[in-house]
């Protein structure tokens, strides 16, 4: 950095690729949280989907040699934590965000305890695609090498927006999450359907946690994830319980998140940690703008029962 | 239900946990018994790994009644971490502008301020969440990460004592004004706080008119509103006494352990007082031995790790086990009420 002028052009593009790179585990946990919640359950415990998916995912892509089996272990690391949570919650007087909880304490230390030995071996990452070779600009270049789990994700959201909207099984999980009764009188079978929707949800969350250790920041350490998993939850309320908004509140988020590295890349050092909540300090900022006395539009009914 | 259920089921919920935390370990390779045996001699077993114990138990109390207390309310809040490194911080700022007063003076200066600001900080959630509807759940921990990211600029930045080089620090308090010991032992006076504030809140709960409505808000708002109940402000004040508690808390951790205030104020606090309070069934009494068994956890993983070369992610397992049982425990309180329930 020559001065002190800032080279606003690189911030900018830094941010933008930051918003699609630390986005794209924002994108996959809110979808995640999105099915889970539109069947009337909330499970905080993606945070812990996220971790042990990263860690699974990391382990056996090491072991395999293959990131996508990675891919698909740390999917299944969470749909084995969301058939806990569904099986917990659906038992009388059991508080869904309590277990939650418990799940991410647990996912956290189990994820910490089996992945002592895989913080020094390096597993293949994940590919991406290069979109940016047109340009001369090694930033632009940087910002625009796109993970393939990101373009999955952006097929994905409209594609689970039509699930809900036109399908049979999309109908059901509706309405399971706007009233148990309904449900009921049309034959379904409540649990049942909270339950795969939880599996689901903590499949795709898994899959995020994948994209953190096999691609961006890639490597499996601790200090992973800070709280993604927990954000989703705030990112969904935000996004009304729409999945293409989904999408775009991923975007944002990842943004926010990239802006400290971003500015500390072209010589900003001041601030690192405050410009580090951002994303915390924006999720709030919208919950509270967003939110009013009146029940939220798009609010699954069972949700807004408490 | 029988008149000891209460206490038995927790209890048969934690031995569940520790049998199935042994399977775990043994599968990962431990000895199984002599785990067993670090945890309790660790925890239990002498009087010096007691005083450990008690000690780590002192600010576990603190912040298990930021969860205890908003749900009595129906509320679940989390930012017992951020309560925990605000009231810390303050704690510190304040000693150190009072670093030539009365050590007494000081030390209650210390605590209010860290009282006042961890209040603060949960009375915004239970403010946000009456009258924005704002997630309490949410809005708190999103308060962690700040309060941490707070902390983590002040202390490497502005607030910084050049001298603190491994882990950056404010200035010390002073030794005069650290918070000493009970008695003879090595038991810092932080127990005694934990203790006091948790009885004073069974008092207020079991004992007074602000207690019965706050379990008339708990068990209906409709209700509460119509006979004419403040509800807005018994949600801020019950909120606030919470993270007064977890300020608290982190006023002892500078006052009698650090002296300054840095990122060891979020050692994971916050985050076991939850824990705790779902054990403790939000109970102010059942929180202080529910303090001192988790407590002993703590003291004894050190000596867990060594001796059996496990990671230090081991307590956090175990931890997640118990809080997973003890949940799933409430189902069979439910089922023993519904049995009274239809005998009746």
């Amino acid at each position: 950095m020559s001065g002190d002028t800032i080279d606003w052009i690189t911030v900018l593009i830094a941010v933008l690729g930051g918003a699609i790179r630390v986005g794209t585990p924002f994108l996959f946990v809110s979808l995640g949280e999105c099915l889970t919640e539109k069947s009337g359950r909330i499970n905080l415990g993606l945070e812990g989907n996220l971790i042990m998916g990263a860690m699974a995912g990391y382990g056996v892509a090491w072991i395999s040699g293959s990131p996508w089996l990675g891919v698909l272990a740390a999917g299944a690391t969470g749909v084995a934590l969301g058939f806990v949570h569904a099986l917990l919650c659906q038992q009388p007087r059991v508080n869904d965000i309590a277990v939650g909880i418990a799940l991410m304490i647990l996912g956290t230390g189990l994820a910490f305890f089996l992945g002592k030995p895989l913080i020094q071996p390096s597993a293949p990452h994940l590919p991406a695609l290069h979109l940016g070779d047109w340009s001369d600009n090694p930033a632009l270049r940087a910002a625009l090498e796109i993970n393939v789990l990101f373009i999955v994700g952006v097929i994905l959201a409209p594609a689970m927006a039509w699930f809900f909207r036109s399908t049979r099984w999309g109908l059901a999980i509706r309405t399971v999450g706007e009233s148990d009764d309904a449900a009921r009188a049309m034959g379904l079978h409540v649990n049942g359907v909270r339950m795969l929707a939880t599996m689901a949800g903590g499949f795709l969350a898994g899959v995020g946690g994948a994209f953190l250790s096999l691609y961006y920041p890639g490597g499996w350490s601790e200090g992973l994830s800070s709280g993604q998993g927990l954000m989703a939850v705030a990112l969904v309320i935000f996004a009304r319980w729409d999945p293409v908004r989904c999408l775009y509140a991923s975007l944002l988020f990842g943004g926010a998140g990239a802006l400290g590295p971003s500015l500390q890349s072209v010589g900003v050092t001041w601030g690192y940690y405050l410009f580090n909540a951002a994303p915390y300090v924006l999720t709030l900022a919208l919950m509270i703008a967003a939110s009013s006395t009146k029940v939220r539009s798009g609010m699954p009914g069972s949700l807004a029962a408490r | 239900m029988l008149p000891l259920a209460p206490f038995l089921i927790p209890l048969v919920a934690i031995a569940l946990s520790l049998v199935l935390f042994g399977g775990f370990v043994g599968l990962a390779g431990a000895d199984v018994q002599g785990v067993y045996q670090s945890i309790y001699r660790g925890a239990f077993g002498t009087w010096f790994s007691w005083q450990n114990t008690l000690t780590s138990a002192a600010p576990l109390m603190l912040t298990a009644l930021c969860t205890a207390l908003p749900a009595r309310l129906g509320l679940i809040v989390i930012g017992g971490e951020g309560a925990v490194v605000v009231g810390g911080l303050a704690a510190a700022l304040t000693g150190l502008a009072l670093v030539d007063a009365n050590p007494w003076v000081a030390l209650a200066g210390m605590a209010l301020a860290a009282m006042l600001t961890g209040g603060l900080l949960i009375g915004l959630v239970g403010w946000l969440r009456h009258s924005r509807n704002v997630n309490e759940t949410i809005s708190s921990l999103l308060f962690n990460y700040i309060s941490i990211a707070i902390l983590s600029f002040l202390v490497i930045g502005p607030l910084r004592d050049p001298e603190t080089l491994n882990k950056p620090s404010t200035h010390h308090i002073g030794d005069t004004h650290m918070l000493g010991a009970l008695g003879d032992t090595s038991i810092h006076w932080g127990f005694g706080y934990g203790l006091i504030v948790c009885l004073l809140l069974w008092v207020l709960y079991k004992r007074t008119v602000f207690g019965f409505a706050v379990d008339m808000v708990g068990g209906n708002v409709r209700a509460a509103l119509l006979s004419g109940l403040p509800v807005g402000r018994i949600v801020f004040l019950v909120c606030m006494m919470g993270g007064a508690a977890a300020g608290l808390a982190g006023m002892v951790e500078v006052a009698a352990v650090h002296g300054r205030a840095n990122t060891s104020l979020n050692a994971g606090y916050g985050y076991e007082g939850i824990l705790i309070a779902f054990a403790a069934r939000h109970h102010p009494l059942a929180i202080i031995p529910m303090a001192i068994l988790f407590g002993g956890i703590r003291a004894s993983s050190g000596l867990m790790q060594r001796d059996h070369d496990l990671p230090d992610a081991t307590s956090l397992v175990l931890q997640g086990i118990i809080f997973i049982l003890i949940l799933a425990s409430e189902a069979v309180f439910a089922r023993l009420a519904k049995r009274q329930g239809s005998a009746a």
